[in-house]
């Protein structure tokens, strides 16, 4: 059966100062299916991660993403294309209003650039029902006018997701979307992605096992730069190079 | 340079949330200066009530990329004091009505913005800010040795002609009418650009460049962008003063006209939209009345940024705004 392959690389090398972060990786995502990339600590993930961001230039090897050569694209071009990442730490404009923020989202996506220094910020205000809407999806209706700075981390967190959504992308990069998340917020943003994930291709890097457990239809499992395993979660945690990979590398 | 620590970590003024009503405020406080430019010559000298709206102007195009780009350029003298020159040259030697030199000495300031700004973009922090000291410097350099700028003399005796041929601006009054509807609508125009699409995309930049950038902006052309505004503006602000002065000169290319506007920013309050114009009051009345102290004058400013920086980070206008909670 041919698989429908959204994201592919090819002998992906990241090379800094004669040390290889990311070494020859080659890895498939298939449309519609969310995609772990695991591994212990240093193994490369987030770097790879950046890679396929293009917020770094890959010393070698081909990114792909829906059969077209994205690997000399930049940043802001991949994501034009629907390929949007998240980030580790929140990233929201902090001196911007909750609103704002999924708003300058929303302004890309239905006006392109906005070059038009000349025109009134009222013309943005077609665009802000939409943005409320998505700020009430993830549950920061009463927060709408206050300044992102102002959020506790959880909202924050929301608030990005919220901004991704914004644009609609076909594909999203999430770098640990759990990261510093007590368990309950765990619980709530696990279910908002597998409710994002619909119509929707999704790779994250994730340290938290049991989210990727539940979560993830495919795993990969990265250790020193390159891909240890690969295959669904029973098959990956089962596999003794993944366990050694962990406990060797101090994980219980 | 060891400044830019206290820029970096100076919270930004503007971070009190936005409503209707702050635009209702800053309505009346346009109103208010509008009157005020009025009333002003009846009791103050004409003469420096221009300088004064010159500088201000400068300091407000310096903001702009300032406090809402978040580019500190520190070569901003460049544009200010070319376009000074362009504006003299054509004004006095191609016999250009002021109106028309004004553009001219614009337009300079503009190019020059546009070839400076996209060979500094490519850098960020302290690395933008010292290409663009350095192209600064080179065009300091060349306004020393080239002809048409007269060298240590400058440009002197320029004309100031006839608006549009027909309203005479030797007098100091009919000056001062065309000064203030420059700085008025320099200033409107500033307050435009940061209200609009393009200025909300510019705070974005400014707050989170890479999350920017992850939403499909390329930030780099938002960032020339505003680079070439600020310094089409502070050309704008450069051929008024050669026009009211009637001097173009080195002053106004050297790299101290690029730390004064910092200063006055400063004082008044980076990312403020009305810092920049108590800045220059400040500072240009400071040197205006303390003449008579001379060499002084340069150490009592020295003393007054500290001061800002060590008191007020904010600035006079940021410090306002925090007091009574509305973004000014």
């Amino acid at each position: 059966m041919a698989r429908d392959v959204i994201l592919a690389t090819d002998g992906l090398t990241m090379e800094f100062r004669g040390f290889r972060a990311v070494n020859g990786v080659a890895l498939q995502v298939e449309r519609g299916t969310i995609h772990a990339l695991i591994g212990p600590n240093g193994a490369g993930k987030t770097t790879c991660f950046n890679l396929l961001t293009k917020f770094l230039i890959p010393t070698a090897g081909t990114i792909r993403y829906k059969d077209r050569d994205i690997t000399g694209l930049k940043a802001a071009d991949v994501a034009r294309l629907g390929l949007v990442r998240s980030f580790q730490i929140s990233a929201v404009f902090p001196h911007l209003t909750v609103m704002e923020n999924v708003r300058i989202a929303l302004q890309r996506r239905r006006r392109g650039d906005s070059f038009d220094f000349w025109r009134a910020e009222k013309v943005l205000r077609a665009l802000n029902g939409e943005a409320l809407a998505l700020v009430e999806a993830v549950g920061l209706t009463e927060f709408a006018d206050v300044l992102a700075v102002e959020l506790s981390y959880g909202r924050k967190r929301a608030l990005e997701i919220a901004t991704t959504l914004a644009l609609d992308p076909e594909m999203l990069l999430l770098d640990e979307p759990m990261a510093g998340m007590g368990h309950e917020d765990v619980e709530r943003t696990a279910q908002l992605i597998r409710r994002v994930s619909k119509d929707r291709t999704i790779l994250m890097v994730e340290h938290n096992l049991s989210v990727v457990a539940s979560l993830s239809d495919r795993i990969t499992v990265l250790a020193r730069g390159q891909v240890l395993a690969e295959g669904d979660y029973a098959t990956v945690s089962k596999d003794p190079r993944v366990v050694e990979a962990y406990i060797g590398a101090g994980h219980a | 340079m060891a400044d830019t620590a206290a820029i970096d970590a100076a919270p930004i003024a503007a971070a009190l949330p936005a409503a209707r009503d702050d635009k209702a405020l800053h309505r009346l406080i346009f109103v208010g200066i509008a009157v005020l430019l009025i009333v002003a010559p009846l009791v103050l000298y004409p003469v420096y009530l221009m300088k004064v709206l010159c500088f201000a102007l400068f300091a407000l195009a310096f903001n702009l990329l300032l406090g809402y780009g978040g580019l500190l350029s520190f070569g901003h003298a460049a544009y200010f004091g070319m376009a000074s020159y362009l504006c003299a040259y054509t004004a006095k030697q191609l016999g250009f009505t002021p109106e028309l030199a004004i553009l001219a000495g614009t337009a300079t300031a503009a190019l020059l913005g546009l070839i400076f700004g996209s060979l500094a973009i490519r850098r960020q922090g302290i690395y933008f800010s010292m290409i663009t000291l350095a192209l600064a410097q080179m065009a300091f350099f060349f306004s020393l040795q080239a002809k048409f700028t007269g060298g240590e003399d400058g440009i002197q005796a320029v004309p100031r002609g006839s608006l549009f041929g027909v309203i005479s601006l030797a007098d100091d009054r009919a000056m001062y009418a065309v000064v203030c509807v420059i700085f008025m609508a320099g200033m409107l125009l500033i307050y435009r650009i940061i209200h609009s699409p393009f200025g909300q995309v510019l705070k974005a930049i400014r707050d989170n460049e890479p999350r920017a950038i992850s939403l499909g902006y390329r930030a780099s052309q938002y960032k020339l962008a505003v680079f070439v505004l600020s310094a089409t503006l502070a050309g704008l602000a450069g051929s008024t003063k050669a026009i009211v002065f009637q001097l173009a000169s080195l002053t106004d290319v050297h790299w101290s006209m690029s730390g004064e506007v910092v200063l006055m920013t400063l004082v008044g309050g980076m990312g403020t939209v009305f810092g920049p114009i108590v800045g220059a009051l400040v500072i240009v009345t400071m040197e205006t009345y303390l003449a008579q102290f001379g060499a002084w004058v340069t150490i009592i400013q020295g003393c007054v940024f500290v001061l800002c920086v060590l008191l007020f980070r904010e600035g006079v206008v940021g410090l306002i705004a925090r007091v009574i909670r509305k973004p000014l």
